[in-house]
């Protein structure tokens, strides 16, 4: 019986911790391991390509702040969130996000796919004082944001840590970094088509309603208008990507 | 060999020159940080009730002042009641002092609360990793590595000091919990910083794979941290302070080696119906099923330690603390599984249920056993005859009772509330409400956690009083509780 050598493994610390660590190290290589290694774990979708400059700026102030706190990016496939937030989230749409923020609590509501809903106008208006615009609302307001200079000048050498990581950024991005970090915000990236080849879709234009500086309001709404935007869900066929 | 005489041998009757000096800091430091994180934690709640108490500042606003409660509960409060603990309980059950003489313990102490400082630090300027429970950026994660194996050094150099052939059934959950969480830290902070010299990072995984690695640390946070280190404490100090044998050896070892095993495989429910393929899912719903049974052993096993000595809750509210405690674990551990369910989690999940959920394990289960256990060192660390006061801490009890209470009862009624509200239709197959509805909904309950968590903060002061006093070297001139005229014929 098992339970009679027991005494082995509690009267020798070594064989106690070769135990303990054989038996916690399994339910994780079973688990993690084959999401790095089979190809269905990340569906095949056209769009999703890497974050602009000025939007990933935006994303670490999100982060900073800790909007993950209150609002998940993760649409399940249920009829009510569906209809609420729009198509169910896609593996593939945060496979260049480090780290994800998928969330875990829904104080405020999700906002996977909240790009594109709401004017830039809004957005400022509800971040310097939520109850401005939702009078329920219990979201803190954010006005610094509007009167801080955005500091992302070693936009640089981000992308190229996120290329280390994974990120598809090409030299040519890599290159572009700063000057298409104030590009975005001015009136010039809509026109600019090599800015637009670089990144499809992204939302241009002064987004703070102070086009005289780029803060970090810019960056805030220019990335929560990239939100849900990538992918153009009327080319996706869930049957080719059963898992 | 029986449990009965490996408690026997672990009374500290042998003249050792235990180090006693880092237990003592440890167990202030658990007071000290328990009403920092207690303290953070009911101003959010107050927050979410009253957003005008955000007054828009950036280190003042939920955002930060979240994590700052998450950790200083989990981390700050938890993981100094554990080190204290557990180099208590090392030192005692192997009849050694720590191994590394005064120096190397000393360092695992403060350098444990630097890390603690940096990352608190960190929270409230916004330098975060935005990962839930790893916010801490890179280099005080090397920190923390670092201190981390000096601490296993510590722990281990002293069981193989030990004068006594078995190593006690608490070392064993103390030990898993401070390997796992090793394995863990290490694991889920894979990062590439910008600069040498800058604070930020990027996590070296992205998306599916990125979540699944957070939920795997997540999840196991609260299962070795929360979860392995506490019952380590209880097998300790229950047996102790009930004077009773430790209930069952046989199922110490069985619930040891399956909650173990089980609990790491238990993470992906926190991705029910998420972009994660559903294989992975359906296989942490399986695994955290499983996960009641080793669970409720340990609780089996804590409770029944008290055969023959139930009589005991009645007179002594340290020993109350901890069975209450047990009690609260079962609890939580009998919810968790059913809220892994993918059908519950389909309406739990994003709500406030889980916040109740953990609380009900975070205040009842760990608090509670901490409490216990505090009550318990301090007049042994100090050399005190007894407490300044039982009557204080019988009043500590139910404040802390009656705050949990509330909040989980709150985070019931909103929680279920707000999933059936999102997923209402009406007559006419329209969302019935819009998402603002239902936070206007909350606003009830919001306050009455809120209150709870007062009471809970409120009982912990009491607590602080009651130490202090005691280390003081009053006590308190007090009937005792619970008078022989008063006991019911059994």
């Amino acid at each position: 019986m098992l339970l009679k050598k027991h005494h082995i493994v509690e009267k020798n610390v070594f064989f106690l911790i070769l135990g303990i660590f054989m038996t916690i190290i399994i339910g994780g290589i079973v688990e993690i391991v084959p999401l790095f290694t089979m190809e269905q774990t990340i569906e095949k979708v056209e769009g999703v390509r890497p974050y602009s400059p000025l939007e990933q700026a935006g994303r670490n102030i999100y982060l900073r702040e800790g909007c993950y706190n209150c609002h998940s990016q993760q649409i399940r496939p249920f009829r009510d969130e569906v209809e609420r937030y729009g198509h169910y989230s896609l593996a593939a749409e945060s496979m260049y996000d480090h780290p994800f923020q998928w969330g875990s609590k829904r104080t405020g509501p999700d906002l996977a796919r909240v790009g594109g809903k709401y004017s830039n106008a809004w957005h400022v208006a509800h971040l310097i004082d939520p109850r401005a615009v939702v009078p329920e609302s219990i979201m803190p307001g954010y006005p610094f944001l509007a009167e801080r200079k955005l500091n992302f000048d070693d936009a640089q050498a981000h992308l190229e840590t996120l290329k280390l990581v994974g990120v598809p950024y090409t030299d040519e991005m890599i290159e572009a970094a700063k000057a298409d970090l104030y590009l975005q915000a001015s009136e010039d990236a809509a026109y600019d088509d090599d800015f637009l080849a670089r990144y499809p879709n992204a939302a241009t234009g002064d987004f703070d309603g102070n086009p005289a500086e780029l803060t970090e309001m810019d960056a805030l709404v220019a990335y929560l208008q990239v939100l849900g935007r990538m992918v153009d869900f009327t080319t996706y066929n869930p049957q080719m990507n059963l898992r | 060999m029986s449990q009965g005489s490996m408690a026997q041998a672990a009374s500290p009757s042998v003249a050792v020159d235990y180090n006693m000096d880092v237990v003592r800091w440890g167990a202030l430091a658990t007071v000290f940080w328990g009403v920092v994180g207690f303290l953070v934690g009911d101003v959010i709640a107050w927050q979410l009730a009253f957003p005008v108490l955000n007054f828009d500042i950036e280190f003042l606003n939920f955002g930060r002042l979240r994590p700052l409660h998450t950790s200083a509960v989990i981390f700050a409060f938890g993981g100094n009641a554990l080190l204290a603990t557990s180099f208590y309980v090392v030192q005692r059950t192997c009849r050694a002092p720590l191994y590394g003489g005064k120096a190397l313990p000393a360092f695992v102490f403060w350098g444990y609360q630097l890390f603690i400082v940096m990352a608190a630090i960190g929270y409230v300027t916004g330098v975060t990793q935005g990962r839930e429970y790893a916010e801490p950026e890179w280099f005080v994660d090397l920190w923390l590595t670092i201190v981390w194996v000096c601490y296993l050094a510590v722990f281990v150099g002293t069981l193989l000091k030990r004068r006594e052939p078995h190593i006690y059934v608490a070392n064993w959950f103390y030990l898993a919990f401070i390997v796992t969480i090793a394995m863990l830290h290490l694991g889920n902070n894979l990062a590439i910083p910008v600069s040498l010299f800058g604070t930020k990072s990027y996590s070296m995984f992205s998306g599916v794979q990125d979540a699944l690695t957070q939920w795997w640390y997540g999840h196991n946070a609260v299962g070795f941290f929360l979860t392995a280190g506490f019952l380590g404490m209880m097998y300790y100090f229950i047996p102790k302070r009930a004077e009773r044998p430790v209930y069952s050896y046989r199922l110490s070892i069985i619930h040891f080696w399956a909650l173990i095993f089980l609990y790491i495989w238990a993470g992906p429910h926190h991705l029910h119906y998420t972009a994660l393929p559903d294989w992975a899912q359906t296989l942490g719903m399986t695994f955290s099923i499983m996960l009641w049974m080793p669970s409720w052993g340990g609780m089996i096993n804590g409770l029944m330690t008290l055969s023959g000595a139930w009589d005991k809750l009645r007179t002594d509210p340290v020993l109350r603390f901890m069975v209450a405690a047990v009690g609260f674990y079962g609890m939580s551990t009998f919810e968790g599984p059913v809220m892994s369910i993918k059908a519950v989690n389909g309406l739990s999940h994003y709500t406030d249920w889980t916040i109740g959920h953990v609380h009900s394990g975070a205040l009842g289960w760990v608090a509670f056993v901490s409490f216990g256990a505090i009550y318990f060192l301090i007049p042994v660390l100090w050399n005190r005859e007894r407490l300044y006061s039982m009557r204080l801490v019988a009043h500590h009890f139910w404040l802390g009772t009656i705050g949990i209470v509330l909040y989980i009862t709150s985070m019931w009624v909103s929680g279920i509330m707000q999933g059936l509200m999102w997923r209402a239709y009406d007559e006419l197959g329209f969302l019935q409400y819009s998402f603002i509805e239902t936070v206007e909904a909350m606003h009830p309950y919001y306050i009455i956690r809120a209150t709870g968590g007062l009471l809970f903060v409120l009982g912990s002061l009491l607590m602080v009083w009651n130490v202090y006093k005691t280390i003081k070297g009053d006590l308190r001139n007090e009937a005792p509780i619970g008078t022989p005229a008063t006991v019911a014929a059994e």
